[in-house]
């Protein structure tokens, strides 16, 4: 099973098993993950799901849409070069396992 | 001291959760009347529809959120009666809750239309995980669907419906589509949108009736202008009407919702109420205003949590919305209204542009198609009270984006 593991700002880290083709921010939003909030049900509308994937994971990851792109622009912490909707991403066979980061906050 | 929440919404549980995350320790109770964990709406009438979509719910919040954060979800249980004076809440299940401050976050339901044949088999409405579950198992074998009502839930199932190669008619009994909710230049954009998308709408056309077939299933709707639409599947979204009964019944004020003031407090400084079912003081339109939406239930939301925890500043949010019809992702701006003066930014043709509501000189709500980066510069633009003319934007080279950069930069 794909795993995802969460690690917060005050650097605890949880780490989740999800079936394949599960978005991060599912993952998150389903067990409980503080941080990650998802609140328009993964539309990339809200950009209340931001995460900082972990350099390591990059090249694994789906090209950067325009939609989210944009969206990446309105996120309440700051955006950076690993800056993610967690809505956007899905675990699978090309991303078996993640790191992210969660930002200090969301809304 | 405790909080008990009826309704089991965005609204409900952004309270419970606000009031945790402002350091709230007592105990905190929400009563939702749907049965399990509650679950996300919006896509709903989106991506669970399309054909390659499965309507497997997604939870507002996990189980264990409960149980880390100390919240009691009773769920399945209905709140039947408020004892004000002595502050109890009675349920379904035969308890009562006691409580020190009340929120009603009960939400809206679906608008039915009482015309004869519309309590037919295959004549369905959409709100609920199961209701969708019904429209998802029927559409891959369904050919001609006919919707009543062109707001966003009509025509969000109709774009669905034309991926499914399903002949789709939509009646509207008013002129254009989501009148309500848009401008007369983007309402009629949509209007060719659909119609281009193979999405027959009739304007300006009810429903008068829906014929049966010999097995008791819908087979035909009938028009008021007695025009006939074969049917074999007929959502009807016709609107919402706010769950006033239990205030209503305890006494509280009500008028197209429950009323609160600014602090969205009812009449009763100890109830509150947020989201769907609260109609309250906009300071974005003139006069009192009640929205469905998610971010009224969850900004509504946050900013009760902190009136009860002693706040008093105003509610003062810009309203923002959503709907994904097909290709085309509307976003919405602030509120537009009847008599704005309406500029259209971009060209309508690449499907890619906004219109732009003015009113008494200074910009007051955007609309965009496929647009997301005019909607966030609206967004904070509209919600930081810049003043905008529309001879500003109608000079060459003028962008919701650029305005905005200057802005934060200002800032």
């Amino acid at each position: 099973m794909p795993s995802i593991t969460f690690t917060q700002p005050d650097g605890t880290a949880q780490r989740l098993e999800v079936e394949q083709g599960t978005t991060l921010m599912r993952a998150a939003v389903s067990n409980g993950i503080d941080g990650i909030v998802g609140e328009c049900g993964g539309q990339a509308m809200c950009a209340t799901c931001h995460v900082y994937i972990r350099p390591e994971y990059a090249d694994a990851l789906p090209e950067l849409g325009a939609d989210e792109d944009e969206m990446l622009d309105c996120t309440a912490a700051e955006r950076t070069e690993r800056s993610r909707l967690g809505c956007q991403i899905s675990t699978g066979a090309s991303l078996p396992e993640i790191i992210v980061d969660i930002p200090a906050g969301q809304v | 001291m405790s909080v008990v929440i009826i309704g089991g919404g965005q609204s409900a549980l952004q309270v419970a959760d606000s009031l945790r995350g402002n350091g709230y320790t007592e105990q905190i109770t929400i009563v939702a009347d749907e049965a399990g964990l509650p679950y996300q709406r919006p896509p709903l009438s989106k991506d669970f529809l399309s054909p390659q979509g499965t309507p497997k719910p997604l939870p507002l919040r996990g189980e264990n959120f409960f149980s880390q954060k100390s919240i009691n979800l009773l769920d399945g249980v209905s709140a039947i009666d408020i004892d004000r004076p002595n502050r109890q809440v009675a349920l379904s299940n035969g308890n009562s809750l006691g409580y020190t401050h009340l929120v009603l976050a009960t939400g809206a339901r679906n608008r039915l239309i009482e015309c004869p044949g519309s309590k037919l088999d295959g004549v369905h409405s959409l709100r609920t995980l199961d209701d969708v579950q019904d429209l998802h198992a029927a559409l891959p074998a369904a050919k001609n669907v006919v919707v009543v009502g062109a707001g966003f839930i009509g025509l969000e199932f109709a774009a669905a419906a034309r991926a499914h190669d399903c002949h789709v008619t939509v009646l509207e009994f008013a002129a254009r589509p989501m009148a309500r909710a848009l401008s007369e230049p983007m309402s009629q954009w949509f209007a060719q949108a659909h119609r281009d998308l193979g999405v027959e709408l009739r304007l300006n056309e009810g429903i008068e009736r829906f014929e049966a077939a010999g097995g008791g299933e819908v087979m035909a709707a009938v028009s008021s202008t007695g025009q006939r639409y074969p049917a074999d599947l007929v959502l009807v979204g016709v609107g919402v009407l706010p769950n006033v009964a239990l205030a209503e019944n305890a006494g509280l004020e009500t008028s197209n919702g429950i009323v609160v003031d600014q602090c969205l407090r009812t009449s009763d400084p100890s109830i509150f109420a947020s989201g769907d079912c609260a109609n309250f003081p906009n300071v974005h339109s003139p006069g009192r205003t009640r929205l469905e939406s998610v971010q009224n239930a969850t900004d509504q939301a946050r900013h009760l949590a902190g009136s009860i925890l002693g706040d008093e500043s105003p509610y003062a949010d810009l309203p923002w919305f959503w709907s994904t019809q097909g290709p085309y992702r509307l976003q919405i701006a602030g509120l537009s209204q009847a008599g704005d003066d309406t500029l259209v930014l971009g060209d309508p043709r690449t499907a890619k542009f906004s219109v732009l509501c003015f009113r008494g000189e200074a910009l007051a709500a955007v609309e965009s198609v496929n647009l997301p980066a005019d909607h966030l510069a609206a967004r904070k633009l509209i919600g930081a009270g810049t003043r905008i003319t529309r001879a500003e934007a109608e000079e060459a080279g003028f962008a919701l984006k650029n305005r905005a950069r200057v802005i934060a930069g200002a800032v």
